[in-house]
């Protein structure tokens, strides 16, 4: 049984992927009028009652000066990831040498560990092959490492991209945690919260 | 801008038939999807440069409807793939 | 902007395009394994479009092609990784990926 002020706060959590549907119908038409705006949102409508999914906790907070660095950030490492793929495709010099490196995130939420997956899987370079949604755990495969270092600098480059999400979209509860553990953390006590958020999550019955 | 042209059609080409090849070659089912993945991307990219060059918007819907729906074919392939298919 | 400058940006635009998709072909012939041929393939995916993209959009500048285009790039950036990932994972599960190639690798040891 839910209370009316938690069922209000579910559907406030819905209103900017309502807006977002909204806007994205208007963008297919390439028109602004009033009409799009209301067949906007009853098929807004319509899509979100008929396809119902689980709700994502976007955390509601927006903070455009580290989106702008984000966006431009992960711009910039799409050119560079394809410009050094395209080099390495065509340089006469190869020898293959991959890794499948775990990186742990120090992430809680489902969005953003979505979103770091779908970043670095953009840029040429990374691939994610798994999720470990429980543990918050991307694994990624990565072209053209050969020395354990380089694994190492890839992996601060993963989370340094979790963390300019986190900056940007994150919940405010993640932000704190950021705050909190720096660097990568393997310290006794994160690894403690690390399972009993796994067991809660598996509580919850969330799909493993 | 002619030459530009010329020379694009001919990148564009190459690339098409290289991924044909992956296509007809490729030892695995994923190889044969991948393939075909470049080879949308390398549709996309020749229809927009062709839009460039003589100054129309009309295929962009079309890139719209690639950029959609051509993630379909591979992703089912991907998705049911059974896991005995291993030659 | 002058009609020049513009002419000249335009065509290193589809350069770039067109030498993206070009490498990614040659990478889908010498990369060795499924997973190599994969990170091949996102390069037209992303880099090539939104290099003819912009292009398309300079040279038609309006509100109507710019938010198009802007579409079309994000569309794009939301279901290739999809599959990417979908073929990465279909490939680590049938056994697809070259072992001898793999400097580490973290997902074979997991905990469980």
């Amino acid at each position: 049984m839910t209370t009316r002020k938690e069922r209000l706060k579910a559907t406030l959590n819905q209103v900017p992927l309502f807006l977002g549907l909204i806007l994205l119908w208007m963008l297919l038409w390439g028109s602004y009028s009033g009409l799009t705006v209301l067949t906007g949102a009853l098929l807004a409508v319509i899509v979100s009652v008929g396809f119902y999914l689980p709700a994502v906790e976007l955390g509601l907070r927006v903070n455009l000066w580290y989106s702008f660095v984000y966006f431009s950030r992960l711009l910039f490492d799409i050119v560079l990831g394809s410009v050094q793929v395209a080099v390495l495709a065509l340089s006469p010099r190869y020898t293959p040498s991959n890794a499948i490196v775990a990186v742990h995130l120090r992430t809680r939420s489902d969005f953003v560990l979505t979103l770091t997956g779908v970043s670095t899987s953009i840029v040429p370079g990374a691939i994610v092959v798994d999720v470990d949604r429980v543990r918050s755990t991307l694994y990624l495969h990565v072209l053209n490492v050969h020395r354990p270092e380089q694994v190492e600098k890839f992996r601060k480059g993963v989370l340094a991209e979790e963390r300019r999400i986190v900056m940007a979209l994150g919940s405010r509860a993640d932000v704190e945690r950021l705050r909190r553990v720096s660097g990568e953390d393997r310290s006794e006590k994160d690894q403690h919260a690390r399972t009993q958020h796994a067991r809660e999550k598996r509580k919850r019955g969330g799909i493993t | 801008m002619h030459i530009v042209a010329i020379i694009a059609g001919i990148l564009f080409g190459a690339a098409a038939l290289i991924s044909l090849y992956r296509i007809v070659r490729g030892p695995t089912v994923l190889d044969r999807v991948i393939a075909s993945d470049v080879l949308v991307a390398t549709v996309i990219c020749a229809l927009g440069a062709e839009m460039a060059f003589n100054r129309h918007t009309d295929t962009l819907a079309v890139l719209l409807a690639l950029a959609l729906f051509a993630v379909l074919g591979s992703l089912s392939v991907a998705r049911f793939l059974p896991v005995r298919d291993t030659e | 902007m002058s009609d020049e400058l513009r002419d000249v940006i335009s065509a290193v635009l589809v350069l770039a395009g067109a030498v993206m998709c070009l490498a990614a072909g040659v990478g889908l012939i010498r990369f060795p394994d499924v997973l190599s041929r994969l990170h091949a393939a996102t390069k037209p995916q992303i880099l090539g479009l939104m290099a003819i993209t912009a292009d398309v959009a300079l040279n038609n500048f309006t509100v109507g092609t710019v938010t198009l285009v802007i579409a079309i790039v994000v569309f794009q950036a939301l279901t290739a990784p999809v599959v990417a990932h979908l073929v990465a994972r279909s490939s680590y599960d049938t056994h697809h990926v070259r072992i001898d190639v793999l400097i580490l690798d973290e997902l074979g040891t997991r905990p469980d």
